[in-house]
């Protein structure tokens, strides 16, 4: 029977044999991961299962990025609980300090989650790796720690929605703004239980980074999975991050789907998600008048070094306007370094931006950069729930890089072709 | 097993932002998330619950994160069981895992109001609306999900695995 990716990938790590949408099976995982939010509950479920060993040292991943550098005695508490379980179990993958980045930008750099794999993570944007045609979903601490254990997980087999996208779009339009604009006509529940599979030209001609950006969001319209087929191209990325055996993967022919979404982009403005849902997007020319108080580029979506270029070419020779604060935060120790390297971050630094470490930080509201009441915020980030930044008086726009840095220069919400 | 409760009404794709925010995260103790339960929606919301309440929701609820700390504050603040229209996918499994009980009536929601006393058998699938008098019986909990709630979750249920 021909299959979708996500039915592909799940008969891959089953005995069972993969039907049809709606079954459930048990599949063997390929990493499992947590961060310090998730994995302290995670480690309390763990102990109460009355697992002594995990499944496999070497397929449980740590990585401390929401709240660290600690912001605080209790989020210090919660890594120092992490780090002792990870020592205790003799965890290879734990991330903590200089070589900690944000998990979904950290984990496809070291070359852990890559094409075929099925990932689970406590943390829901996890689905990030289906941009390398990696079958990953976020799921609880207790799913988490339960996966920990048996090296095993169920899953309900997912109906796939497969979306198309074709054209030739305008300036300054790249992989944000296409998922932005699929969350728009979708919906934030418009693909609840189902794997998003993206196809087309404009798919084939995205880098590795921007397939990222877009499996990232998935999640965003209710999505299981983000899936893109395994090419050329991710093949010479996973071997640049040192992953050997990986193989080209795609879709069968007369592959059942629930339906097809065709979005043509040509001629497409940059988008913009307003508060306070991801699904309420509308291109930038028709976002007026909105004064900004802070612009944000980084996270698990937009803080990759092509993000960072394209916010530098923007910035190059300009200034951040005096009421704006700009804060930059490359989203991995890598990333911090190549940006280094490229002059990047002077020119983040000589357009007023505060350059800060690789962390989650302000995109849930954690620390450096939460919003006061009234405050605005325009961000690279992937969520705009009321309170999301800060209070819940201040307001979230998601945009794409180049977006953010112009419009942190404007001090309004602004297309950067208008700069 | 019967619960009787008032029903307390909240819209649709309410966020584990607004069940539970971030800034409470640094604790995975449940008293202390079920105190700042649904503090991302309305500060103090929380004041109204007794225990044994119900949630009625509208449809994805618990969208978001997948911060297992949202199935807990609401079983910190006392409510065992939501009602929704929909459930969105990560939370509808931690609820599970958790002992949470979650029932999707569809538009059925409709029939519960913010206030009314409502009477729910988890086992037989079951909403009496005390006030209105009306019934509303939702879909069986899939075979495969039984057995986890039979093993008494999760926890119980990887316990017994580990256990052979």
């Amino acid at each position: 029977m021909p299959k979708t990716l996500a039915e592909k990938i799940l008969q891959a790590h089953t005995d069972e044999v993969v039907k049809e949408a709606g079954q459930i099976v048990r599949c063997k995982v390929s990493l499992v991961l947590a961060n310090d939010i998730t994995a302290p509950l995670a480690i309390k479920s763990f102990n109460a299962m009355g697992a002594d060993q995990l499944f496999d040292k070497d397929k449980v991943a740590l990585v401390c990025d929401h709240f660290t550098p600690n912001k605080d005695i209790d989020s210090a508490e919660q890594v120092k609980l992490v780090r002792e379980f990870a020592h205790e179990k003799n965890v290879t993958h734990y991330y903590e300090g200089g070589d900690c980045g944000v998990e979904h930008a950290l984990l496809p750099e070291l070359g852990l989650v890559g094409p075929s794999d099925i990932v689970i993570g406590a943390d829901s944007h996890t689905c990030t790796y289906g941009g390398l045609g990696a079958f990953a979903t976020g799921m609880g601490s207790t799913d988490i720690a339960g996966a920990m254990a048996l090296g095993e997980t169920w899953f309900k087999v997912p109906s796939t929605v497969k979306v198309e996208i074709e054209g030739t779009p305008g300036q300054h339009v790249g992989a944000k703004d296409y998922i932005l604009r699929l969350i728009g006509e979708l919906g934030v529940s418009g693909a609840l239980y189902k794997a998003l599979e993206f196809s087309g030209s404009v798919v084939d001609d995205l880098s590795i980074e921007g397939r990222m950006t877009i499996a990232n969001m998935a999640i965003e319209a209710g999505g299981k999975v983000g899936l893109f087929p395994v090419d050329a191209k991710t093949l010479e990325y996973c071997v640049a991050a040192g992953r050997t055996g990986d193989v080209p993967l795609s879709a069968d022919v007369g592959a059942v789907y629930e339906r097809v979404v065709k979005m043509d982009v040509t001629g497409m403005k940059p988008q913009i998600a307003c508060p306070h849902l991801p699904d309420n997007v509308k291109p930038v020319d028709e976002v007026k008048n909105m004064k900004i108080h802070q612009s944000v580029i980084g996270s698990c979506t937009n803080g990759r070094i092509s993000d960072l270029r394209e916010a530098a070419a923007i910035l190059k020779g300009r200034k951040a306007n005096k009421n704006v604060r700009l804060i930059i935060l490359p989203a991995t120790p890598t990333i911090w370094k190549q940006a280094l390297k490229e002059g990047l971050l002077e020119i983040f630094m000589d357009a007023g931006a505060i350059v800060g470490p690789a962390t989650c930080g302000p995109c849930l509201g954690g620390h450096m950069g939460i919003l006061a009441g009234g405050e605005r915020a325009i961000a690279t980030t992937n969520r705009n729930f009321k309170g999301r930044m800060g209070s819940l008086q201040s307001e979230v726009f998601l945009s794409n890089p180049a977006v953010a840095a112009a419009s942190a220069i404007a001090g309004e919400i602004i297309d950067p072709s208008a700069l | 097993m019967t619960i009787q409760g008032t029903a307390h009404r909240v819209g649709a794709h309410i966020d584990t932002d607004a069940i539970i925010p971030a800034r409470f995260l640094v604790t995975t103790d449940s008293a202390e998330l079920g105190a700042n339960c649904m503090e991302g929606l309305e500060a103090g919301w929380i004041k109204r619950v007794k225990q044994n309440d119900i949630m009625v929701a509208d449809e994805n609820f618990g969208c978001g994160s997948s911060r297992e700390h949202a199935p807990i504050s609401l079983l910190g603040a006392g409510i065992p069981v939501v009602v929704a229209k929909s459930f969105a996918r990560i939370f509808y499994r931690n609820g599970f895992n958790m002992g949470l009980i979650l029932l999707e009536v569809g538009d059925d929601f409709e029939k519960l109001g913010d206030g009314d006393q409502l009477e729910v058998d988890a086992d037989n699938g079951t909403i009496k609306n005390l006030t209105t008098g009306e019934l509303i019986t939702c879909s069986a909990v899939p075979p495969f999900m039984k057995e986890i709630l039979n093993a008494g979750g999760l926890v119980d249920y990887v316990k017994n695995r580990l256990g052979n």
